[in-house]
Parts: C-alpha cells; structure tokens; sequence
C-alpha cells in the first residue's frame, strides 16, 4: 500500500480470473459445478475480509448479511414473482439496510463485544426466519422453480439453472467484487481502515471520524455478503435458514483465516482449500472431519497468517 | 491580537483527584510555549483537553475565536489542533510513507492543502530527515527516528496549534540539537505547545513558559523570569533554596 506500481497486482487478479474463465472448459461437470459455488462462497469471505481483515472487526454474525441477500431475492422471485435484476437488487438492498441499522448499534461496542453483539442479531435473525415459517418456509427452507431463475436479456435469456450460465454469472460475481475490493485496500480509504486496525485512537488523532469509518465499512462488507446470498439464491435455487445459523457466521471466518486476513485473494483461497479438503477427504473415510481438523492445526502452525497471508509475509510483499 | 487558545475554567477531576483545577490559559498565535511541571502536575491531562482526547469536567476550550469544548477529538484536528504523542504511537505495522500519508490525505480532502498525496508525504518526510527510510515499516525504525515521524505526522497535518507532549523523551544529545532545529522552524508555521522535561531545550525555544503544579497554573513568564521564581523552585525542589 505504499502507492507503488499497480501494474503487478492488477495483473496478478486479472490472471486468477482469466484462470478462473479458462477452468470453466476444461473441467469435469462434478468439479465445475462445485467451483461455481466456491466463487460465490468467496464473494462471501470477501465481505466479511473487509470487516475483519481490514478493519480488525471480528463479527460472528455475518450470516445474517449473507441471507439477507438470500432471502431478500429468494422471496421477491418466490412470493412476488419479480425478475431476476430486480431480486437480486432487491437482495442488496436488504443486506445494505440491515448492515446500516446493525452497524449503527453494534460499533457502540469493540472487542469481544462487537462479537457477542453481532452473534446475538444474527441469532435474532435465525429465529425471526424460523417464526415466520408460512412465508420463509421455516427450517424446509424454499426451492426456487427453474422457471424463475431466468434472466431476461432483450429479445434472448439466460437459464441461470445451465451450468455454463451458472459458471459464468458466479465467475462475473466474482470478478466484480474481487477488482472492487482491490480497488477499496489500495484506495486512500483502505488505507484509513488498516489505519483503524492498527491503532483506532491514533486515527482519530490524525482527524479521522473513525465511527462513520468504520460504518461504511460494514455497510460495504454487509453489501457483499448480500451480494453473495442473493446470487447463491438465484443461481443455486436454494433458500433456507440453514444459512442463517451460526455456523454461517463462522465458516467465513474460518475460510478467511486459512487464506489469509487482509489479503484480497486469501477468502478465494481459503474457500477453495477448505472445500477440497472435505471433499477428497470424504472421498476417503467417515472421520473426515478428523483430517480437516488436523490440516487446519498444521496450518495454523505453519501459516499462522493464512496461506497467502504467510505468503507475502516471506516472499511476495507487494501481495495487496 | 487575539489569542489562538484560550481555556477559561478548565477542570477535569479523575475520582477524587483534580488532575486539571480551574486553568485559564491563553496563547498568542506564533509563539512557542513551554509548558513545564513536576511529575503528575496536570500537563499532559491540560493539553489531552485541548485536543480533545479526554472532556473537561468543567470550563471551556476557545480556539481562533470559536468554542471547541464539546467538540469530538477528530473536528479539532481538522480545525487544526494537532497533538503528537507522549509515548510514541505511530502505526508499527504500517510503512513511515503510509503512517505519514494518512495525515497528509486527510488535509487534502478538507482542501486544508493541495496537490498530491506523495508529494505531501515526501516534504514532510524530508523536513524530518526521514525521507531514505520512508519504506521502512515504523516498527523497525529506531526510536529517535519513530519520534521524528511522530512529529512529521504532526506537521503533515498542517495544524495552526501543534502541541508536542515531551518530543525529547529518550533522544540521544545530537538528536536533540537536529530537533531544536526542527522546533524552531516549524514554529514559523504554527504556535507551539511544547511539554518538556529537559530544561535546556526549555530555555532555548521557548518565547514564554506556563509552570503546572498541582493541576493548577504556578506562574507563567518569560525562561528568565521562571528561572528566578521562587515559588517555581520551591514547587520543583520541595524547599526554598
């Protein structure tokens, strides 16, 4: 972040997407529907990367943004039959607004109780989804009919249910959100928010209002998180509370850590390694999750900033 | 003239304990004010009022003629109120470029100067001597070093009020000479409120001192005139010399 050339990093993230597009030809059908929703999985861990890599916020309620956005489009196709533009607006908007109302209570407090605070709304709500069953569907969660999930195009459509349609849309998610939170760590911005991580005291010293910071840093990572439930709504036709759970605010932490915090490509990693590592693993045994665990604590042993996080720290220290 | 600072009545009590006690306090744009003490007087707890660090029990806080009293911390800064601080707090992690960018991007965007970000971090670096180390992150710079970009985040915020809380603590003698520089040109810019220990530094660039004890103002004059009071000595060396 010291303003230097920003030719090798664009490169580098143009180079994963164009990687990324070229993979869609290449790989096998189970494979290629299973990267598709990693990428939109990552748009998750990109949001929550933002508070918590960048801001140094650790939430535990991040699931709630997410299926904001799930509900947010999954209902209004559903119940009110709007088209898919207007669902998935329709799913950021939720995830904005309620970012906006969560964040103004929640950065009362830091810490551990930022944490508490946040697991709490989420775990309100988890429940506020499950009471209104007649319309959320409850704990069955909702199948979005195929006949729903197509986009409009003038006089052509896009069948979002045809795998490449699939690919391409979750590739063009991610793309867009990857380049915009580049563009956000570089900016003068970014740099305010390492800025807060490191020392918030200090910040306002130097005449940062570092509430409304820290605000707009919600809102923003909030946003895309929505982003990411309303395109896993649209594209995976699923809707359910189960992405509402507290486990939903944990995974994106997880898949963050392991990539690495306060690197753009560490939640892509992070995502990609921890659903490789299930799914081989699964391949094997049962007691799959004994492996994951041990790969995690070898990881953390011997990248205790996350891959790429360690990464830079060795040898690539212009990584943004 | 009419001052740049005025506090009239400040007071703020920790429990029991009156840190600062009714101080009326004015300083004159242009000058370097010292402001001396022995240990636990109140000076650092005064000047974390003005800046806005801590609220006052009670007084008022004027600067350039408007009341600043209740507001936050981060609005005086921009009005130009710029505290550096007493134990060193640049950001470790951070490169000198980026700790000293932040204050330089924050004048830009309140048009309190113009131009670009790098050309604003570079003269401030420069006016520092920190220019060859300005890739180096904070953390590995020595520490007179980490004291100067402590006060190259101060200027970089071209501030009208810059108070230095003890900017010599743990320099080495040659450093303190290249600082006395520094000081006196940055005070061709700004005022200065300069809390400081080391009396030498005191008498060379200070044009008034104000002498705390107790939360309360002792005496208030020129070096020449504070060397002679009584009541300064008596407050420094417990009894009557």
């Amino acid at each position: 972040m010291t303003e230097a050339s920003p030719a090798k990093p664009y490169a580098l993230h143009l180079g994963v997407i164009a990687l990324l597009f070229a993979l869609s030809f290449v790989l096998p059908d189970y494979h290629h529907g299973l990267l598709a929703r990693i990428m939109v999985l990552a748009v998750f861990a990109m949001g929550y990367n933002m508070l918590f890599g960048y801001v140094g916020l650790l939430s535990l309620g991040h699931a709630m943004f997410f299926s904001a956005g799930l509900y947010g489009a999954g209902l209004t196709v559903y119940h009110l039959g709007w088209n898919v533009p207007a669902a998935f607006a329709a799913g950021l908007a939720c995830g904005a607004l309620l970012a906006l109302v969560i964040g103004l209570l929640a950065l009362r407090t830091t810490g551990v109780a930022f944490m508490i605070v946040t697991m709490m709304f989420a775990q309100v709500f988890y429940l506020v989804i499950l009471y209104f069953a007649s319309w959320t569907g409850g704990d069955q969660g909702l199948v979005v009919q195929q006949a729903a999930r197509v986009l409009v195009l003038g006089s052509g459509s896009l069948d979002l249910t045809n795998p490449t349609v699939r690919y391409m849309s979750a590739l063009a998610l991610f793309s867009i959100v990857l380049l915009v939170t580049l563009a956000i760590v570089r900016s003068r911005y970014g740099r305010v928010l390492v800025a807060i991580r490191e020392n918030e005291e200090r910040t306002k010293m130097l005449g940062y209002d570092t509430f409304s910071n820290k605000l707009i840093a919600v809102v923003v990572s909030g946003t895309i998180c929505a982003a990411s439930g309303a395109a896993y709504a649209l594209l995976f036709g699923y809707v359910g509370s189960s992405f509402a759970s507290v486990q939903y605010s944990i995974l994106p932490l997880l898949w963050v850590l392991l990539g690495g915090a306060a690197t753009t490509l560490g939640p892509l990693i992070g995502t990609l390694f921890m659903y490789y590592v299930i799914d081989i693993t699964s391949g094997f045994t049962s007691a799959y999750l004994l492996i994951v665990g041990i790969a995690l604590i070898l990881l953390v042993l011997f990248f205790p900033k996350g891959i790429l996080g360690s990464i830079r720290q060795r040898w690539l220290g212009w990584l943004p | 003239m009419m001052p740049l600072l005025t506090t009239k009545g400040l007071s703020r009590s920790f429990g029991g304990l009156r840190a600062v006690d009714g101080v009326d306090f004015a300083l004159m744009p242009g000058e370097i004010r010292a402001v001396i003490g022995p240990n636990g007087a109140g000076k650092t707890t005064f000047v974390s009022l003005v800046s806005g660090r801590i609220q006052p029990s009670s007084g008022m806080i004027v600067f350039d003629g408007a009341d600043i009293t209740n507001l936050p911390a981060y609005a005086r800064v921009r009005l130009g109120v710029a505290y550096t601080f007493q134990i060193t707090s640049v950001f470790a992690n951070l490169s000198a470029y980026d700790n000293v960018a932040l204050p330089v991007q924050r004048t830009l965007t309140d048009g309190r100067s113009k131009g670009a970000v790098r050309t604003g971090v570079m003269a401030a670096l420069e006016r520092t001597g920190l220019a060859a180390r300005a890739h180096m992150p904070a953390g590995q710079l020595s520490y007179g070093h980490q004291r100067l970009l402590e006060v190259a985040m101060g200027l970089a915020l071209k501030p009208r009020l810059l108070i230095l809380d003890e900017p010599t603590q743990g320099l080495a003698d040659s450093e303190i000479d290249n600082f006395i520089q520094l000081v006196r040109e940055i005070a061709k810019s700004a005022t200065v409120l300069l809390i400081e220990h080391n009396m030498p530094v005191v008498m060379q660039l200070a044009d008034r001192i104000t002498v705390f004890n107790a939360g309360r103002i002792l005496a208030e004059g020129t070096p020449e005139a504070i060397r002679a009071n009584a009541e300064v000595q008596q407050a420094y060396l417990g009894t009557t010399p």
